[in-house]
């Protein structure tokens, strides 16, 4: 940990202005505590990955020939609970938003900084649990948990709800943390209104974060505690109900899937800014949108239960109330087009990043459309058309924006610069190597293929075949940025306060900051993404 | 059309061409706007790619734009939900005078029953031409009933029947799949639909079944588990009289109004206590862990029989609609 950097020899920095594992382990500075999360996430990040190419090696061939059932049945299930809980819900939020908002709004860190390092230490305590639930087999319910599958037969589920049980906690301080530090830290002038998108985007998802994450710790709880003390919740032997499991989980896991995409959709209204360098097309309605998303999200939970036996009226309300959330984020795509739109674009990686997230959130968000008409649904849910649904938006939209924000923040969080051949090149290979893997996959869910098969019928083997190859593709895309950041630590060429000529107050401190941000507390007078007037290199403040 | 290209199953129901239809113009619509959005960020990030002393210009919105590119999409959407939810209720009611199927899903494997007695295992035959009703439980976890030839799906529950229908049009075997995760063999749990001309199916409806219908099993499970004791067919059991029940309205003690389906069924043989018809007494005991879900559905069939009287059969008393009995338990 001691030599993470070498740093610039005079001038200290958050990186070298103490060393020693107790400065990294005890610290609240948030840019130390989002380094932490980058390395635990990325950890997971792999692990998960590792998972899921297992699942795709099996499914190069219609036989289970490569791991038995119940060992493919765990590995579709840890691959899920890792990648959302441990990798998808903190990936934005908890690494570039809690190195980034602080200074975004010219706070010296957030409203709660020791809470901040307490997140951290419940996702780490929420980790090892799920390590060890890894490593003692694994679970085996689906990351859906569904009863009574959960509470009466699978294995090891007790060890997997608490670790998500755990983390929740994590991910509920956190959002805690940011909606004060966003009420409350906002430096002189940084009023509402010239609040950098990426700012709206982590208020809303924490307020996602805070309101329902709360209801998965209770169903958790529940399905604990019908396993172990056959309560009879969820029992209908016991006088207990299968499917108010199903509403109780999809009510935070449809407003999960908005905490994991809408952070990203924050990040790429920055970069898509900056490399066109102009303000957002159309503020106020960015703005608003993420707010829409946040609170229309937490009422269409139920169209994951079209087939489960909802009443015929159920599905149509929820069907409807769908639609109606599918539309802000159509306005989002719009208006990042609108913004290119006589700009001066250029073709960095970050960049080239956004491009991709805008074309594969829109395939996803489109095939969104597909799933939430009922007559449809009934047809490709449970399927592999949602399989690609869903990767569309989390790993082609979500993963990319991440990507995306790591590179574009890169320099500002270690001082140094990637190498921009490898970073362009890396970002080709993994969208070529993303569509083959889940374009594919579409077509099998129309054919009839079933989610979570081991095994299948033999017609379906050519599709998969492709799939499974463009998973060995994404997989090296993936390892590159690994090695390349890596190695920009210590020989990437040293980076100034903004290499990308960005508008943010992000911008006008040192690359990388020093612990408490700015010197002094800045005074904003420009409003957000003013490219026409960027303000001057040296943070204005007031005399 | 394009039977042959690998994009979609077969199209062996009635309902098959309906959800094709939505999504074939789901596909042309999202074509359409993939092409649209992708085609104009290339032309942006052509025509506007960074050019020494070219600046950008700084344009902040455009109300008229956002309205336009909310309340379009908008309406589109609302094209679709109503095109969804035509398709979805006519794949969801199923129509009267329906055939009907019991089907018991249990880790890992379908078991059917016939009316007519016939019992299989993972492969379901029926005829072409017909409505068919599946009425389904299951044994343990939840599953899912899916034939993707068919386009249709229903989740199987357990402690309840849920109901599925399709009318198939063309012969042939489909896949049968389970479609909700169900544990270790979850993938094994496939079979097969054999849709048959209606001639092969009476012929084959023949061939089968040796113990008799399914309604004459419940029969006989209605007299040794002691049911006829108490719903006598007369007015003087100390349970209703079952006839001309199923499918009627029937008021309870509390007040409430349910109408005798399925599920009223049986759940009043696995948890009497839950509705008891107005005027009777609460004394019926359960038959929880004493009677399989194939023994249920049974039951539920002999039940559904009493409703038509068959013709010229002695005895039957007359059938007054249970809402009107008066109680005759004295105490």
């Amino acid at each position: 940990m001691a030599a993470i950097a070498a740093p610039i020899p005079e001038r200290e920095n958050y990186l070298n202005k103490e060393y020693g594992i107790k400065s990294w382990l005890l610290t609240t500075d948030h840019k130390r505590i989002a380094l932490l999360y980058l390395l635990s996430i990325t950890f997971f990040f792999f692990i998960g990955g590792f998972f899921a190419l297992l699942i795709r090696l099996e499914l190069l061939t219609p036989a289970g020939d490569l791991v038995q059932a119940d060992t493919y049945n765990k590995l579709f299930t840890m691959h899920g609970q890792v990648m959302v809980f441990f990798f998808l819900i903190p990936a934005v939020p908890a690494v570039l938003g809690n190195f980034l908002v602080p200074m975004m709004i010219g706070a010296r860190d957030l409203a709660f900084p020791r809470v901040n390092l307490l997140s951290w230490y419940l996702y780490m305590i929420g980790a090892v649990i799920m390590l060890y639930t890894i490593l003692t087999g694994g679970a085996d319910t689906g990351w859906t948990f569904y009863t009574p599958l959960s509470t009466q037969f699978a294995t090891n589920v007790i060890g997997a709800a608490l670790s998500i049980f755990v983390v929740g906690f994590s991910s509920i301080l956190t959002g805690l943390n940011f909606i004060v530090t966003v009420h409350r830290m906002r430096a002189p002038g940084m009023t509402w209104s010239r609040l950098p998108l990426f700012v709206w985007a982590n208020y809303a998802t924490a307020i996602i974060q805070v309101l329902g994450t709360p209801v998965l710790a209770i169903t958790l709880m529940l399905v604990a505690l019908e396993r172990i003390f056959k309560l009879g919740i969820f029992d209908p032997r016991l006088g207990g109900d299968p499917l108010l499991f199903q509403h109780l989980f999809w009510f935070y896991s449809h407003p999960a899937v908005y905490i994991m995409i809408l952070p990203g959709m924050g990040v790429v209204s920055e970069i898509v800014s900056c490399f066109s360098r102009k303000r957002v097309f159309g503020y106020k309605f960015m703005a608003l949108a993420v707010i829409a998303i946040a609170v229309l999200g937490f009422l269409v939970w139920a169209h994951h239960m079209f087939v489960a036996g909802i009443s015929l009226y159920a599905g149509m309300v929820f069907s409807f109330l769908s639609y109606l959330v599918a539309i802000p984020s159509a306005i989002k795509v719009f208006n990042w087009t609108a913004t290119m739109y006589k700009g001066s674009i250029s073709y960095s990686t970050p960049m080239l990043y956004a491009f991709g997230f805008i074309g594969l959130f829109t395939m996803g968000g489109l095939t969104g459309l597909f799933l939430a008409a009922l007559g449809l649904n009934v047809h490709v849910t449970d399927t592999y058309f949602v399989v690609a649904h869903f990767h569309y938006i989390m790993v082609g939209g979500m993963v990319i924006a991440y990507l995306a924000g790591i590179h574009f923040w890169w320099p500002k969080i270690s001082g140094r610069m990637y190498p921009e051949f490898w970073g362009k090149l890396a970002a080709m290979i993994i969208f070529v190597g993303f569509n083959l893997t889940f374009f594919p996959q579409f077509v099998l869910g129309y054919m009839g293929m079933p989610r979570r098969y081991w095994q299948y019928s033999p017609e379906f083997q050519i599709l998969n075949v492709l799939s499974t190859a463009g998973a060995t593709i994404l997989a090296v895309g993936y390892l590159l940025p690994m090695l390349y950041l890596l190695w920009s630590m210590r020989y990437g060429k040293i980076a100034d306060e903004n290499p990308w000529g960005a508008v943010g107050l992000e911008w006008m401190t040192t690359s990388p900051p020093t612990t408490y941000n700015f010197d002094e507390t800045p005074v904003v007078t420009w409003e957000a993404y003013d490219y026409e007037h960027p303000p001057l290199r040296e943070v204005p403040v007031e005399r | 059309m394009f039977e042959n290209l690998p994009l979609w199953p077969a199209r062996a129901s009635t309902l098959a061409g309906n959800v094709d239809a939505l999504y074939i113009f789901l596909l042309i619509l999202s074509g359409f706007m993939c092409l649209a959005i992708f085609s104009m960020i290339t032309v942006f990030a052509v025509r506007y790619r960074r050019r020494a002393g070219v600046e950008a210009e700084q344009i902040e919105g455009s109300n008229a734009l956002e309205f336009t590119w909310t309340f379009i999409p908008l309406g589109i959407f609302l094209v679709i939900f109503v095109w969804g939810t035509i398709v979805y209720f006519q794949g969801r009611t199923p129509p009267q005078g329906a055939a009907e199927i019991y089907t018991v899903a249990k880790q890992w494997m379908w078991k059917f029953q016939h009316i007519e007695g016939q019992r299989e295992i993972n492969e379901l035959h029926v005829p072409v031409g017909r409505d068919v009703r599946m009425i389904m439980t299951s044994q343990d976890v939840i599953h899912s009933f899916y034939v993707p030839a068919f386009r249709v799906k229903q989740d199987v529950l357990p402690g309840r029947y849920t109901v599925a229908w399709f009318h198939a049009t063309k012969p042939g075997t489909y896949h049968l799949f389970c479609a909700e995760y169900c544990g270790t063999m979850h993938s094994g749990m496939v079979g097969s639909v054999v849709v048959m001309e209606p001639a092969q199916y009476e012929a084959w409806l023949s061939g089968g079944g040796a113990s008799g219908s399914l309604a004459e099993t419940g029969q006989g499970i209605f007299q040794s588990l002691g049911c006829s004791t108490c719903h006598r067919m007369d007015t003087q059991g100390r349970g209703p009289n079952l006839t001309g029940v199923f499918g009627k309205p029937v008021l309870l003690e509390d007040g409430r109004t349910v109408t005798a389906d399925e599920n009223y069924v049986r759940e009043s043989i696995l948890n009497p206590g839950a509705k008891v018809v107005s005027g009777f007494k609460p004394i019926m005991p359960t038959f929880q862990g004493l009677v399989s879900e194939e023994q249920l559905n049974a039951l539920v069939a002999y039940v559904k029989s009493l409703a038509q009287p068959p013709a010229g059969a002695a005895g039957t008393p007359n059938l007054k609609p249970p809402t009107s009995q008066t109680p005759k338990t004295t105490k």
